[in-house]
C-alpha cells in the first residue's frame, strides 16, 4: 500500500462539482462548518474591534476627564449642531431619535457619566459574549474541530447554521441598543439587580426598546446560540471521529473544545433562567430580584417585592465562572497545537493536560461564589468556595507548566503563531498568579472592584486568550484561505501589541493595590490638584500612561487588519501542510472543499509525532500508517465518490 | 455529502447522532429548569410567613392536565413502537392522540386556567392596618391555632378606583354579582345587602373568596380539592391600607408566587407548544419519510418523544410545587 | 426494544415496511400502558397526600417530592429508555445531575449562612 502526502501547492484546489449551491446558500445561509466558522470569526473580530473602541473612549475619559473625545466627540458635536436644527416636534415621529440617543451620551463631545457606564457595561458584554467566545470557541471550533477529527462536517449542519443566525440576531439587539433613547445597558456586564432592574426605565425610555431590556433579549438569543453550538460540538466530537481517531489520539485543541462545549452546555442555562427572570422583572413588573421596600430617589418603588437580588448573582456567576474557562480553554488548546508544531516535539504531558482540563471543568462549577465574597456570606460558605478556588489553580498550573516544559529541548521555530504562543505563556502566568490572592476572602474584601482585579482578568483574556486567537489566526489562515499572512507585518503587529498591552494592563495592579476603584468616572480626579480620592494620588499619573498605551495598542492592530484582508487575496500561496504539521486538518486541501477531505481519512497514531527517531521527516502525520514507507507525491489521491 | 451515523448507530458509542444530540440538549434543559426552580426555592424560602399563598390554583383541573400529559407520554412511546414494528396506521393513530393531548393541555392552560387567574383580584394589607381588616383575615384565630398569618384579601373586584385600568373588569364583575345576588334573593328570604359602591373614589370593593368571608372557619382553611365558590359577601378596602404595589389581578407582578408560577408554567407551555408543532410535522408532511426510510422516521419520533417525556417530567414537579403545596 | 436490546437496527436504506422480527414488542406495549396507569395513579396519590397533615408543610413538601422523584424515575427509566441506555448518555446525565444539585445545594448553603441576616428578603 502506498500512502500519499500532499506537499504540492497546485493540488490545493478541489472543487465539488456535483454540488452547485447558490451564492446565498454557499456564503450566507451556509450549512458548511467552515463557512459558519468564518462567519463567526469575522463577526467576532468585528465585535472585538468595536469593544476595543468602546474601551478607548473610556480610557480617554480616564486620562483626560472632562475634555472632548477626539474624532468621535467632535463628530457628536457636529451631530448635536445638526439636531438643533431638527428639533423634536410634539406628536410627530422623530426620525433622528437614534442620532439623538447616541449623541446625548456625549454632551459637548465629552463622555457623560451615563455614557461611561454604558461603555463599561457594553465593553465587558461585547468582549466576552460577542468577541472572544464567538472567535475562540465558535469560529475556531467550527472551522478546525471537524477537520482535526477527520469529519466531513458537523453532526447537525442545519442546527449549526441556526446557531450562527441566532447569534447574529443577538448581535443586532446589542447594536440597536446603542441607538434607543437612554442608550445601551449601563448596569455593568454583570447586570446586578436591583440596579439593572430600575435602570433605563421611566420617562424618556421605551418600555421594551431600552438599553437593559434589549441587553437581556440579546443575551437570551446569544445563550440559545451557544447552546445549539455546544450540543453540535459535543455530538460531533463523539460521533464523527474518523476511523482510528481514538480519544487519546485527539489533538489537545479538540479536547479543549470538547470540555468548553460541555461547560457552555451546562453552565449557560441557569443564566438563561436568570435572564428570563430579569426580563420578567423589567417587562412584566415581577419582583424576582427586587427586594421589598426598595427606595429609589427617596420614593418607595412599586415593586411587589419579596425578590432576592442575591439570586441573580448566584445564577449569573454559576455561568460566569465556568465562562472564564470557556474564554481560556480554547486559547490553551490553540497554544498547545502551535507549541507542539513549532517546537517539533510532542506536547509534554498530553495525558496530564487532558486530565487537568477535566478536573478544571468539574471544579469550575463549584467555585462561583468567590465572586460574591462582598455579599455578606458567612465563614462556612466563604471557606468552602475559597478551598475550591485554590484547588482549581492546580489543574491550571498543570496546563501552563506542561506548555512551558514542552519548550524544553525543542528546536523552536519562531514563526508568527509561535511568537504569540511564547508570549501567551508568561502573560497567562501573570494573569493566573495574580488571581491567587483574590481567591482568599480576606484579601478579596480589599481588592474587590479595584483595578487590581481588572488587571488580573485582563491579563488572562487579553494577552492571554486574544494572543492565542492571534496565534490561531496566523496558524490556520493558510488552511482557510490557501494563503499565508505576511510575516513582516505580523512581526510589527506582535511586538507592538506585546509592549503596549503590558503598558496598558500592568499599571492596573499598582493602581488597584493602592485602592483605585474600577468604576470611577473621572479616573480619580480631573487633575492631581483636584483629587476626589486622596489615597489614590500617588498612582493616578499612571492613567495617562495606560491610556497612551491603549491608543498605541490600537495603532499596532492596524497592520494586522490590513494584513488580514490583503493576504486573503495577495498572500503567499501555500499547499496543504505549510507548517509540516501532524494533525489531520493538514491532510485536507487548502481551503478544503465541501465535505472537507478528498481522501479517506484513517488515523493510525497520536497527534504530536514530531521528530520520531528513525523517521525520514521530523513530522509523522496522524494519517500515516505504522510501518509503511511514505512516498511524497505530487498528485492527490482522487476523491472518493460521495 | 452524507453525515455518518445519521440513522444507524456508531458502533463504539451505540448511538445515532440525533439521539446523542437530544440528550445533550435535555441535559442543558435540566440546567435551565434547575435555574428556574432554584428561583422558586429562593423566593419561597425568602418569603415571610404568610406571603406564600396556598391553594390558589384549581387542583382538579391541574390533576386533569397532569393525567393528559401522562397519557400523551404513553401514546408517543407507542407511536414510536408502532414505527419500529412498521405499523404505519397505528403510528398515525397514536401520534394523533399525542397531538390532541398536547393541544388539550394548552387549551386548558391558556383558555381556562390563566384567564381565571387574570380575573381574580388580591390585595396585601399593610401591617399597620391589619387590625382594621381582622374580620376578613382572622389573624387572632390563626395565631391561636399556630398557623401562618394572613395578609391578603382575595376575590373578584367589583369596584376599582377611578382611573384604574381594572375599571372595566370591575364593572363586568359587578354586573355579574348583582345578577347572582338577584337570583339568590329570590330563593332566600334573608336578603343580602348589596354594598358595592362607596363614597371614596379611591376604594376597592371586593366580592370575597370564601376564605376571607369566613376566615375563622376551619372548613375554609386552604388547600381544598374542589375550588370553593366565591362568597356573596363584599368588603370595602381603602387604598391607603394597602402595600404599594399589591392591588392587582393574579398576574405575574402580583406576588413572587405568581411571578414564578407564570414564568415556569409559561416556559413549560412554550415547550409543550414546540413539541406539538414538531409532532404535527411528523404526523403530516414529515411522515412521508416512512416510504423511503422508516427507520429514520422512527429515530426522529424517538428523539422528539424524548423531548416530550422531558416536558412531562418537568410538569411532574410543577404540579405538586405550585398546585398542592 | 430499546436499541440496547437489538443493537443492529434495520439498515437505513429502504428497509421493508413490514419488518416483523419485533415479537417482543407486545410485552413492551403492555408495560407502557402499565407505567402510564401507575403514573396517573401516583398523581392521584400525590393529591391525596397533600391533604394529610404530616406535621409541617416542609414535611409534606418532602413527601410530595419523593413521590414526584419516583414518578420521574419511572418516566426516565421506561419511557425514555434510560434503563440500559448507553454509557455515553448516562455519564453525561450523572454530571448534569451533580451540577444541578450543586446549584441547588450551594445556593441554599449560601442562603443559610449570611453574616448579617442579609439574605432574608423580608416583605
Amino acid at each position: 500500500m502506498e500512502i500519499h502526502t500532499h506537499a504540492d501547492p497546485h493540488a490545493a484546489h478541489h472543487d465539488d462539482h456535483h454540488h452547485e449551491l447558490s451564492y446565498w446558500r454557499k456564503y450566507i445561509f451556509s450549512t458548511d462548518h467552515k463557512t459558519i466558522g468564518i462567519q463567526y470569526g469575522l463577526t467576532g473580530l468585528a465585535f472585538l474591534f468595536f469593544g476595543f473602541c468602546l474601551m478607548l473612549i473610556m480610557r480617554w475619559q480616564l486620562a483626560h476627564p472632562g475634555t472632548a473625545v477626539p474624532v468621535i466627540g467632535h463628530a457628536f458635536i457636529a451631530a448635536q449642531n445638526f439636531l438643533v436644527t431638527h428639533p423634536v416636534v410634539a406628536g410627530q415621529f422623530d426620525g433622528w431619535f437614534w442620532l439623538r440617543a447616541i449623541s446625548d451620551q456625549f454632551p459637548a463631545g465629552v463622555l457623560s457619566p451615563d455614557g461611561y457606564n454604558t461603555m463599561g457595561a457594553m465593553h465587558g458584554t461585547i468582549m466576552v459574549f460577542f468577541g472572544i467566545v464567538p472567535i475562540a470557541f465558535a469560529a475556531f471550533g467550527n472551522f478546525v474541530v471537524p477537520l482535526q477529527i477527520g469529519a466531513p462536517d458537523m453532526t447537525f449542519p442545519r442546527i449549526n447554521m441556526a446557531s450562527y443566525w441566532c447569534f447574529f440576531i443577538s448581535c443586532i439587539f446589542m447594536l440597536v441598543s446603542f441607538l434607543v433613547p437612554g442608550g445601551a445597558a449601563k448596569s455593568g456586564w454583570t447586570a446586578y439587580p436591583p440596579l439593572a432592574g430600575i435602570a433605563d426605565m421611566g420617562i424618556g425610555h421605551h418600555h421594551f426598546f431600552n438599553g437593559q431590556t434589549l441587553w437581556l433579549t440579546g443575551m437570551i438569543f446569544n445563550i440559545t446560540a451557544s447552546l445549539l453550538g455546544s450540543v453540535n460540538f459535543i455530538a460531533t466530537i463523539i460521533q464523527l471521529r474518523a476511523p482510528g481517531m481514538t480519544w487519546m489520539r485527539l489533538p489537545f485543541f479538540v479536547w479543549a473544545q470538547f470540555i468548553t462545549a460541555f461547560l457552555l452546555l451546562l453552565a449557560f442555562p441557569p443564566l438563561e433562567a436568570a435572564g428570563i427572570f430579569q426580563f420578567m422583572d423589567r417587562v412584566f413588573g415581577t419582583s424576582f430580584f427586587m427586594p421589598t421596600g426598595l427606595i429609589v430617589g427617596q420614593r418607595l418603588t412599586d415593586w411587589s417585592g419579596g425578590g432576592s437580588p442575591l439570586l441573580w448573582q448566584h445564577l449569573f456567576w454559576f455561568l460566569a465562572h465556568p465562562e472564564v474557562y470557556v474564554l481560556i480553554l480554547p486559547g490553551i488548546g490553540i497554544i498547545a497545537e502551535v507549541v507542539a508544531n513549532n517546537t517539533r516535539k510532542p506536547l509534554y504531558g498530553y495525558k496530564a493536560m487532558v486530565g487537568a482540563i477535566f478536573v478544571l471543568a468539574f471544579l469550575s462549577f463549584i467555585v462561583w461564589a468567590h465572586h460574591m465574597y462582598m455579599t455578606g456570606m458567612g465563614a462556612t460558605v466563604a471557606g468552602f468556595f475559597q478551598v475550591t478556588t485554590i484547588l482549581i489553580s492546580i489543574p491550571s498550573v498543570i496546563l501552563i507548566t506542561a506548555l512551558m516544559l514542552s519548550l524544553w529541548g525543542g528546536s523552536i521555530r519562531f514563526t508568527m503563531p509561535m511568537m504569540f504562543a511564547t508570549a501567551f505563556m508568561p502573560m497567562f502566568g501573570i494573569g493566573g498568579l495574580t488571581g491567587i490572592p483574590l481567591a482568599f476572602n480576606a484579601v478579596d474584601l480589599y481588592l474587590h472592584d479595584t483595578y487590581y482585579i481588572i488587571g488580573h482578568f485582563h491579563y488572562i483574556v487579553a494577552p492571554g486568550t486574544i494572543f492565542a486567537i492571534f496565534a490561531g489566526v496566523y496558524y490556520w489562515f493558510p488552511k482557510a484561505t490557501g494563503r499565508q499572512l505576511n510575516d513582516f507585518l505580523g512581526r510589527i503587529h506582535f511586538w507592538g501589541s506585546l509592549v503596549f498591552i503590558n503598558g496598558l494592563f500592568f499599571p492596573m495592579f499598582l493602581q488597584g493595590m493602592a485602592g483605585v476603584h474600577r468604576r470611577w468616572y473621572d479616573g480619580g480626579g480631573a487633575d492631581l490638584e483636584h483629587l476626589t480620592y486622596q489615597f489614590a494620588g500617588p498612582v493616578l499619573h499612571w492613567n495617562k500612561f495606560m491610556s497612551t498605551s491603549a491608543f498605541c495598542l490600537a495603532a499596532f492592530q492596524l497592520p494586522f487588519i490590513f494584513n488580514f484582508f490583503w493576504s486573503m487575496f495577495n498572500g503567499k500561496k501555500v499547499g496543504r501542510n505549510p507548517w509540516d504539521a501532524t494533525t489531520v486538518e493538514w491532510d485536507a486541501p487548502s481551503p478544503p472543499g465541501h465535505g472537507n477531505f478528498d481522501t479517506e481519512i484513517t488515523v493510525y497514531r497520536g497527534p504530536y509525532e514530531y521528530s520520531v527517531p528513525g523517521a525520514d521527516k521530523d513530522f509523522t502525520p496522524q494519517t500515516e500508517p505504522v510501518g509503511v514507507k511514505v512516498v511524497a507525491s505530487a498528485v492527490p489521491v482522487p476523491a472518493q465518490a460521495h | 455529502m452524507q453525515i455518518p451515523h445519521e440513522v444507524t448507530a456508531r458502533p463504539d458509542t451505540g448511538l445515532y447522532n440525533a439521539k446523542l444530540g437530544i440528550w445533550l440538549f435535555l441535559a442543558s434543559e435540566v440546567m435551565l429548569f434547575g435555574g428556574l426552580f432554584s428561583g422558586y426555592i429562593f423566593l419561597r424560602l425568602g418569603a415571610e410567613p404568610g406571603y406564600w399563598p396556598h391553594g390558589l390554583l384549581n387542583v382538579p383541573v391541574g390533576t386533569f392536565n397532569t393525567a393528559v400529559l401522562i397519557l400523551s407520554s404513553v401514546t408517543v412511546v407507542l407511536s414510536w413502537a408502532a414505527l419500529k414494528m412498521r405499523k404505519f396506521a397505528q403510528y398515525k393513530f397514536y401520534m394523533a392522540i399525542t397531538i390532541l393531548c398536547g393541544i388539550l393541555f394548552l387549551v386548558v392552560k391558556l383558555a381556562y386556567e390563566y384567564p381565571q387567574k387574570f380575573n381574580h383580584f388580591g390585595v396585601f394589607i399593610k401591617k399597620e392596618s391589619l387590625e382594621k381588616y381582622e374580620p376578613y383575615l382572622g389573624n387572632a384565630f390563626l395565631k391561636e391555632h399556630n398557623l401562618d398569618p394572613r395578609y391578603e384579601i382575595t376575590g373578584h373586584l367589583l369596584d376599582a378606583p377611578k382611573g384604574s385600568h381594572y375599571a372595566e373588569v370591575a364593572e363586568k364583575n359587578a354586573e355579574h354579582f348583582e345578577h347572582e345576588l338577584h337570583a339568590e334573593g329570590e330563593h332566600s328570604a334573608e336578603g343580602l345587602a348589596p354594598i358595592i359602591r362607596t363614597d371614596d373614589p379611591t376604594d376597592y370593593v371586593i366580592q370575597l373568596d370564601e376564605v376571607n368571608a369566613e376566615p375563622t372557619s376551619e372548613d375554609n382553611e386552604r388547600p381544598h380539592f374542589w375550588p370553593k365558590k366565591l362568597s356573596m359577601k363584599t368588603a370595602v378596602i381603602h387604598a391607603e391600607d394597602l402595600e404599594i404595589s399589591s392591588p392587582s389581578m393574579f398576574i405575574p407582578r402580583h406576588s413572587s408566587y405568581f411571578a414564578v408560577y407564570f414564568t415556569i408554567t409559561g416556559l413549560h407551555g412554550a415547550h409543550v407548544l414546540a413539541g406539538v408543532l414538531v409532532f404535527l410535522y411528523f404526523w403530516g408532511p414529515g411522515a412521508k419519510l416512512y416510504k423511503t426510510n422508516p427507520e429514520h422516521l422512527a429515530n426522529r419520533v424517538e428523539v422528539v418523544g424524548l423531548f416530550w417525556h422531558f416536558v412531562d417530567l418537568v410538569w411532574i414537579f410543577v404540579f405538586p410545587l405550585f398546585y398542592l403545596l | 426494544m430499546s436499541d440496547s436490546h437489538s443493537p443492529a437496527v434495520t439498515p437505513t436504506n429502504h428497509a421493508p415496511a413490514h419488518a416483523d422480527e419485533h415479537g417482543h414488542h407486545d410485552m413492551h406495549l403492555k408495560l407502557y400502558w402499565g407505567i402510564g396507569a401507575a403514573l396517573i395513579a401516583l398523581t392521584g396519590f400525590t393529591v391525596f397526600l397533600s391533604y394529610i397533615d404530616f406535621g409541617s408543610r416542609s414535611r409534606n413538601i418532602v413527601i410530595a417530592l419523593l413521590v414526584a422523584a419516583f414518578k420521574v424515575s419511572l418516566v426516565g427509566a421506561i419511557f425514555m429508555h434510560l434503563k440500559g441506555e448507553k454509557p455515553t448518555i448516562t455519564r453525561f446525565l450523572y454530571f448534569t445531575a451533580f451540577f444541578v444539585c450543586g446549584l441547588f445545594l450551594l445556593t441554599l448553603l449560601a442562603w443559610t449562612d449570611p453574616i448579617f441576616g442579609t439574605s432574608h428578603n423580608t416583605h
